[in-house]
């Protein structure tokens, strides 16, 4: 393998590491050895072949591909002739979504960037914007051409013909990433591979912070959270049959070694009443932490598929149980949040979120949700918009559970700062940074540990 | 095993397997590396049919063990077969102590389970451990041994090595995260639903008989209802009952009726049949 080809190779695991992948020497080596074997001829074998060396779990993959992208560029420079009128692309374009051919769009999106995409005092002197480039295509606005042109061609209407809009915006979607990945290419090339891939490539769905996360990454994040719920589940029946096996019950013991001649043969263990946990969740959901309550609502209702008891309580400055909106596989989870808003008692005279009044709510009218079998988990900022924190309401709580953990989304460096009420609380009971969904896996698998 | 990734393709198909570039790339890379593959995805995409299609292809026994939660160390490994260990003491009753002790933990009473049966043979032989995210943490332990020496060790015995590398395939449903340890001494692949195209040949593989037509409007269809969010997506497995049933049936071609009808077959939650006859404009489900 040539020197420029391992430093290629070396280059794109930094580059993957530097967005928290973690690979280890091993696999660089053979990813070095899976090139060589493959060779560098053909890009599509070469990515896979250095996927599989590279990645332990699909989700990587995203940020793989961008970065593979910066790495193993297909080509150099702009585009053979020169660019192309608006009108002329926009045609050949409807026809290459039309036909649903993938490599004359991904052609389309090299000439797209190069002929739109430049922006400076000449076109491409300052870079390269996929914004820019999408702007002035307007590929969106071919929908109807293209399903008309589809139509004409298919016949009469059939059933899947119903399918087709989705189709097209499908098509269209997958051509806005192409033009997305040339522009970052471009961009590298002017302005370095290795700024780039640092900067410009999405992070893994699991560092996705919950407090900015967009409507596409709340998507993806759904898809994270029921394996978590499973896990916390499994790791909670676990401890459940392992603390069942307990002490010897003396007496049984020496009643069933009667047959025996009063040896004892065979101990008998104690059997324990079986214990089901209790789930008791207090969730902010007021506008300021809408990303985080939304995952969180999600989690919830992933939890309530596992465990017979959970009893949820969402709260703005006033408190009120939700766990009826929750029930069994609702439909929908993605309005579930806005339903909560809707449906449930909230707010009061204002819409800010007020953790003291809705705490001390929360032990007056609902004081008997807590025993001493429930593990209850507060997820909120703690920004409590100057009002009294009630710290006693907080204590009284953790006093009836047997555990209590609160959850926030912020960065523990801005505990405190504002109308932060953060420290304050963390005085008190354990308080837990959970910006993403890896942070939450992480804090899942510390506070049950198997 | 195989010269080129075209090559696996190729030889692939021709035992029945289409399989994706994704596949085929990886499938040589752990031939020639002579790594083990790790395989995850979905249910019902292929991942057991992979490693048995390999087998056919390569000529070569398949060795399958399959985990389910409590498999151990003598399910997966070797066991001693105490009843005949019994059986050569009670025989030999004049021999001295001596004798029968060091004769009774010999091959000959050595029972090799699915790990051992692969490690030892000397023809060429796919291993398959079906479902690892099953088993209990303690058996990947195991495995790891098994998969980066290709050795076992049996403490009475010795370390047994592997005359011939076999070719191991692992599948998982990621219904428990596998540890690094044991991803690092695996090729990873993932397998997803497969592009339009390939799943059309699939179907028209897997169903012969089934109109061009037809089966592009039954992957069509699986592909919206792939993108709808549902609580289970169809899998291969399903597209290929539904074109199957959809053929007994002798549907020519999909309308509103037939669809609405055998929707039941792709789809396993009854919220999943409202929620896509609703978008698919069914009327009345």
């Amino acid at each position: 393998m040539s020197a420029e080809a391992a430093d290629r190779v070396v280059g794109l695991v930094a580059a993957l590491r530097a967005h928290g992948l973690r690979i280890g020497t091993g696999e660089t080596v053979d990813a070095a050895e899976a090139a060589a074997v493959l060779g560098f001829a053909d890009r599509a074998v070469l990515r896979e072949g250095l996927a599989a060396a590279l990645l332990h779990s699909p989700d990587q993959r995203r940020v793989f591909d961008t970065v593979f992208d910066l790495y193993f560029p297909y080509g150099v420079g702009a585009p053979q002739g020169g660019p192309g009128d608006r009108d002329d692309l926009r045609e050949r374009l409807a026809a290459a979504l039309a036909d649903d051919d993938a490599t004359a769009l991904a052609r389309l999106a090299v000439e797209a960037v190069d002929g739109f995409g430049g922006y400076g005092s000449s076109p491409g002197a300052d870079g390269w914007s996929s914004y820019q480039a999408l702007e002035r295509l307007r590929p969106q606005t071919l929908l109807a051409r293209v399903r008309d042109d589809v139509r004409s061609r298919g016949g009469g209407p059939g059933f899947t013909d119903r399918l087709l809009e989705d189709e097209i915006r499908r098509r269209i979607e997958v051509f806005r990433t192409l033009v997305a990945g040339e522009a970052r290419r471009r961009v590298a090339e002017r302005r370095g591979r290795d700024e780039i891939a640092r900067r410009a490539v999405a992070p893994t769905v699991d560092r996705v912070d919950f407090l900015y996360a967009g409507k596409d990454r709340l998507a993806e994040l759904r898809r994270t959270v029921q394996p978590l719920a499973r896990k916390l589940a499994t790791r909670m029946a676990a401890r459940r049959r392992r603390a069942s096996r307990g002490t010897i019950d003396l007496r049984r013991t020496l009643r069933g070694s009667l047959s025996t001649g009063g040896v004892p043969m065979r101990p008998v263990l104690r059997r324990r009443r079986p214990v089901r946990p209790e789930l008791v969740l207090l969730c902010d959901v007021s506008g300021s932490v809408s990303g985080f309550s939304d995952f969180t609502m999600l989690l919830v209702q992933a939890l309530h598929d596992q465990f017979t008891k959970v009893r949820v309580f969402a709260f703005v400055n006033r408190i009120d149980e939700v766990t009826g909106l929750l029930g069994h596989g609702a439909a929908d989870p993605a309005g579930l949040g806005a339903r909560i808003r809707a449906e449930a008692g909230l707010t009061g005279h204002h819409g800010s979120s007020d953790y003291g009044a809705a705490l001390g709510e929360f032990t007056a009218r609902y004081g008997d949700a807590v025993g001493p079998r429930s593990t209850v988990f507060v997820l909120g900022d703690a920004r409590t918009n100057m009002s009294d924190p009630n710290p006693a309401a907080l204590r009284r709580i953790a006093g009836q559970a047997r555990h209590l953990h609160w959850l926030n989304p912020e960065p523990r460096t801005l505990w405190g700062t504002g109308d932060s009420a953060a420290p304050e609380y963390a005085g008190l009971v354990a308080m837990h940074e959970c910006r993403n969904a890896g942070q939450l896996g992480a804090l899942i698998g510390r506070l049950l540990p198997v | 095993m195989f010269t080129s990734v075209d090559d696996v393709c190729a030889r692939l198909a021709e035992s029945g397997y289409l399989a994706s570039p994704a596949v085929a790339t990886t499938v040589f890379l752990a031939d020639r590396l002579g790594k083990p593959l790790l395989v995850e995805g979905p249910a019902g995409v292929g991942k057991t049919e992979l490693a048995k299609a390999v087998a056919r292809v390569a000529g070569a026994r398949l060795v399958r063990l399959q985990c389910y939660e409590g498999v151990d160390e003598s399910r997966a490994l070797y066991e001693w077969n105490h009843a005949k260990q019994l059986l050569r003491i009670s025989a030999g009753r004049d021999e001295s102590w001596d004798e029968t002790r060091t004769d009774i933990f010999s091959e000959e009473f050595l029972l090799p389970r699915p790990l051992l049966t692969a490690i030892r043979g000397d023809e060429p032989t796919v291993l398959l451990i079906d479902e690892t995210d099953k088993a209990d943490v303690e058996v990947e332990g195991l495995l790891l041994e098994v998969l980066s020496d290709f050795q076992v060790t049996v403490p009475e015995l010795g370390t047994i090595t592997a005359a011939r590398r076999p070719f191991v395939v692992l599948t998982s449903n990621a219904s428990r995260e596998l540890s690094e340890a044991l991803r690092r001494r695996c090729l990873f692949l993932h397998i997803g639903f497969p592009e339009e195209e390939l799943e059309r040949r699939i179907v028209r593989l897997k169903v012969p008989g089934i109109e061009e037509a037809l089966a592009q409007s039954v992957v069509r269809v699986i592909g919206a209802l792939r993108a709808m969010d549902l609580r289970k997506a169809p899998s291969v497995a399903e597209t290929v009952d539904w074109a199957r049933t959809l053929l007994a049936l002798g549907a020519t071609a999909l309308d509103e009726g037939v669809v609405r009808d055998s929707l039941g077959v792709i789809l396993k939650h009854q919220e999943d049949i409202l929620k896509a006859g609703a978008k698919l404009d069914l009327d009345a489900v």
